[in-house]
């Protein structure tokens, strides 16, 4: 049916390309004219499949890209987007499929297999070298040359042809890095589009931009896609993907969900088909969940209009609560680690006030807030949580430690005490408590990290995926250690990426999107269609 | 009876212990490093650990080795801890040892380049030595943490600008501290027949391990070292961390350069502590530590400079000739790298498990 429906639409297409555009480069609509027999959808990946040891990334995905539409892939984390993404640009082989453009089954085992074949990729980082010139990074490797010698004329003037062209507003002859990373963005389209390039993947180019620059970038991609390049944008925003896209396809743990209409898919069935959990029955819940317990109390901590800045998170205000435990929900990149970064004082606030147990508490960095009793289990265990080369021992103690100062040291006696202490409490299966923590387990490396938040008897906890990557058993006994915690009258703030966790466990959620807080369910309304409403937004069926 | 066989069987296991331990301890290669150089020293040079009293002093090789080590020692705990805590490296230490030394001469000697009356009280001049070195640390423990400049670049600016401001000091001459009692920190105080210098650097040695071991700096610096991020995220500050280990570093090399110029009886700026910081690195390196920061080993460096020391008084011994030295120097130390590097330690586990996985199979 489906396909049915996009060939009969597709000679349409590009009739209305050929036909309505004066803008567009002759070369490319030459091109595409010439090519007449090719039915689109000219990019046609079928039946992929790809495994890690361990993992099955892609299962018997199918992928179509037309020329001259945008195109969003979605998915959470771990749905194989980049996986996809990677197979068709031949860093990856793949394990079954086949690629066929225009018709024509091609193989791809390498990039430079990919760029003859027109696919370019621009990443999120910018793959540019800042300390050359706007026109050295255009034609890096294939500069245009008189006698074998770079004539640098040329270049530049070919250069400012092509940013006039994409109407990039950059100096040729200036340096890559006296520009913001927006055009250099553009700049790295720029350049993939000057070779040849017929499909364009764009891999999150948004999420280090703000809403100016994310603007312009749109009004490139919607230039090119005039000109008849096919764009895969990878993003996690919603409005984004709604804004300029013309079709998504949704990946889930590795299989197409399916390919969509944008017009024909409501905000609420994406966020849905992305997150794809039927959310489970609550009754088993064994957690004292009456918010009105809390009324008349004064908070435990109380954010009033904080923010760390327009790019990380917009002004909140919450409220948490003794024994409370509070979760925040959102799409991948919506704002929930920014937001408790935030208050721990991980990113510094620049506006707001917050409050801790009804008084003014300044936090300029996190050793402030632990000795306010904060707590915080950073997302990135292995970046940000653990000490590689340090013993068990000497990772649980290091957070008392600090808060003590240099000068007060813990006996050894003291440490070893708490190390074994924590050890048992946790049940972290370690050989001694020398050991390095690197040769521990994920799950047990966590468990070593929260036994160093336990050991400084915080009020409020901060726990930010304190159970990815780790085993079902740990993740269970984590999840217990919460309520536990909350039962002792500890607040807690608890982020995951599975829903049902944090449903087990919370009392209060928090939504997150596009960097915002847009609302707060009481448990009155924790049930499947009012989180993912809220997380979708904005109800499409009333427009 | 049973008492014995219960012993024997405690030991087994203790012996295990010790000997995986020093497999895979850092001390161990330096300690071997050590030892080769002893054994070779008993074959050629059968002298070598004889030990007698000339002048009042115990002298003989291996005093001499301690006494003309004591000066890379002192420098290379300092550098311990910049390299543990920045992950770069001080290579101003030669210079700042040259600074301090003029303050200590220029305070001593007055106006005179040449006298035998201490112009200042020698506590007070020692402690000006000391207070320059520590304003050198903290010149670049700010460049470093204040400025994010890379601690080699940073420490250049003194290595360059260091042996010219200590002329500056001195006003261009060196100046010759006729005083016996100036000798007293670098040679000998009358009645004590050990070199003083050992002693001093002895005396400082412990004084760093008292340091690193009874506050929390020790951890400090080897978790900045490690992660920068998790430090941060638990409550350390950690420029001020690597301000610290600069200042130290910086204090040190002042000591050393207050002990070396007391040895020679004068300062002259151009000469003293010269080519110090590259020695000091390679002993920091000789005693497995990384150089990329993190974990470090007071012991493992205090090994390092001991051998490098015993190996150039072991040449010397061999009747190397001054000007071969450095040739031979270099060949010793390119083996120890090589021996050291992780692709040929992986290569030498590789072949040992073939061949115990050989004895493996055939008791199978």
């Amino acid at each position: 049916m489906d396909i049915a429906k996009h060939e009969q639409n597709s000679p349409g297409c590009i009739g209305e390309q050929c036909s309505g555009s004066g803008t567009t480069s002759p070369g490319c609509m030459g091109e595409q004219c010439s090519g007449s027999g090719t039915t689109s959808p000219s990019l046609t990946m079928t039946g992929i499949g790809k495994s890690f040891p361990g993992v099955r990334a892609l299962n018997n995905v199918d992928f179509k890209l037309r020329r001259g539409e945008i195109h969003a892939l979605m998915g959470e984390n771990g749905a194989g987007k980049s996986t996809l993404v990677k197979v068709l640009t031949g860093v990856y082989p793949m394990d079954e499929g086949s690629v066929r453009l225009d018709g024509n089954p091609v193989a791809i085992h390498s990039t430079q297999d990919a760029q003859k074949h027109g696919i370019s990729t621009v990443y999120q980082e910018v793959n540019l070298c800042w300390n050359l010139t706007v026109a050295e990074n255009l034609f890096l490797g294939r500069e245009p040359r008189t006698m074998g010698f770079i004539d640098w004329g040329k270049m530049n003037r070919k250069a400012a042809g092509l940013l006039q062209e994409l109407k990039i507003s950059a100096d040729p002859t200036a340096q890559l890095d006296s520009y913001s990373i927006a055009i250099q963005q553009m700049i790295a389209i720029a350049r993939a589009v000057n070779t040849e390039c017929k499909f364009l993947i764009l891999d999150e180019p948004t999420s280090s931009l703000d809403a100016d620059e994310v603007k312009k970038l749109f009004t490139l991609m919607s230039q090119l896609k005039d000109n008849g390049v096919g764009i895969i944008f990878i993003t996690h925003f919603l409005e984004q993907a709604y804004e300029i896209c013309d079709r998504i396809t949704v990946l889930r743990n590795g299989e197409l969900v399916g390919e969509y209409e944008v017009e024909n898919l409501p905000r609420l069935e994406l966020v849905t088909k992305m997150m794809g959990k039927e959310i489970e029955n609550l009754s088993d819940l064994n957690v004292d969940k009456d918010e009105s317990r809390f009324e008349g109390e004064v908070p435990v901590m109380e954010a009033r209009d904080l923010s760390s800045g327009a790019s990380k998170v917009a002004p909140f205000d919450l409220k948490m609560y003794k024994g409370e435990v509070v979760s925040f929900s959102g799409l991948l990149g919506s704002g929930r680690s920014e937001l408790v970064r935030a208050i721990y004082g991980a990113d510094k606030a620049v506006q707001g006030q917050l409050f801790i147990k009804g008084k003014r508490a300044r936090i300029k960095k996190p050793l402030d807030a632990m000795k306010q009793g904060m707590a915080y289990l950073p997302e990135d265990r292995k970046a940000e949580g653990i000490f590689a080369d340090l013993s068990v021992r000497e990772n649980i103690i290091i957070a008392l430690q600090a808060k003590h100062g240099l000068l007060k040291r813990l006996t050894r006696k003291e440490m070893e005490k708490y190390a074994d202490e924590y050890i048992k409490l946790l049940n972290i299966k370690t050989a001694n408590i020398e050991t390095p923590i690197k040769s521990l387990s994920g799950g047990n490396q966590q468990k070593v990290i929260l036994a160093r938040w336990l050991l400084t008897n915080p009020e409020f906890m901060i726990l930010d995926e304190p159970t990815r990557g780790i085993d079902v058993g740990t993740k269970t006994e984590i999840q217990k250690l919460i309520l536990k915690l909350a039962g002792e009258g500890k607040s807690v703030a608890f982020i995951s990426s599975e829903m049902d966790e944090m449903l087990r466990t919370c009392s209060r959620m928090v939504v997150m999107r596009d960097r915002c807080k847009v609302g707060e369910l009481t448990q009155a309304e924790l049930n499947q269609s009012t989180i993912m409403r809220t997380i979708a937004g904005r109800e499409d069926g009333n427009e | 009876m049973s008492n014995f066989s219960n012993g024997n069987k405690a030991i087994k296991p203790a012996l295990k212990i010790i000997a995986k331990s020093l497999l895979s301890s850092r001390l161990t290669f330096s300690l071997a490093v050590l030892l080769v150089v002893v054994v070779q020293n008993i074959i050629t040079t059968p002298t070598f650990f004889n030990i007698s009293i000339t002048n009042g002093l115990i002298s003989g090789y291996i005093p001499d080795i301690l006494d003309e080590a004591s000066l890379l020692v002192i420098v290379t705990l300092g550098m311990t801890l910049v390299i543990a805590a920045t992950g770069g490296v001080d290579i101003s230490v030669g210079p700042v040892m040259a600074i301090a030394a003029g303050f200590c001469g220029l305070l001593l000697n007055g106006a005179e380049y040449r006298t035998e009356v201490f112009h200042s009280p020698y506590i007070l001049a020692l402690f000006v030595g000391l207070l320059g070195g520590a304003l050198c640390g903290v010149f670049n423990g700010f460049l470093v943490s204040g400025l994010k400049i890379q601690p080699m670049i940073a420490t250049l600016i003194l290595f360059t600008a260091g042996r010219s401001i200590s002329k500056q000091i001195t006003h261009g001459q060196t100046i010759y501290v006729m005083n016996p009692v100036f000798k007293w920190l670098g040679v000998q105080i009358p009645g004590v027949p050990i070199r003083t210098t050992i002693i001093v650097s002895t005396i400082i040695l412990i004084l760093v391990v008292l340091l690193t071991k009874l506050t929390s700096l020790g951890l400090y610096v080897q978790s900045v070292g490690i992660n920068g991020s998790s430090s941060r995220l638990v409550g350390l500050n950690s420029r001020a961390i690597k301000f610290m280990a600069f200042v130290i570093c910086g204090i040190l090399a002042g000591a050393a350069g207050l002990v070396g110029s007391s040895s020679l009886g004068s300062v002259n700026s151009g000469e003293l502590g010269w080519g110090i910081e590259m020695d000091a690195i390679l002993a920091v390196a000789l005693g497995g530590n990384m150089l990329g920061g993190g974990k470090f080993s007071i012991a493992g460096s205090v090994i390092g400079a001991y051998t490098i020391q015993a190996i150039t008084t072991t040449l010397y011994a061999m009747n190397v000739r001054a000007d071969q030295l450095s040739v031979f120097k270099a060949f010793i130390i390119i083996v120890i790298i090589v021996a050291s590097s992780d692709v040929f330690k992986g290569k030498i586990k590789r072949l040992s498990l073939k061949v115990f996985s050989k004895n493996v199979s055939v008791g199978g």
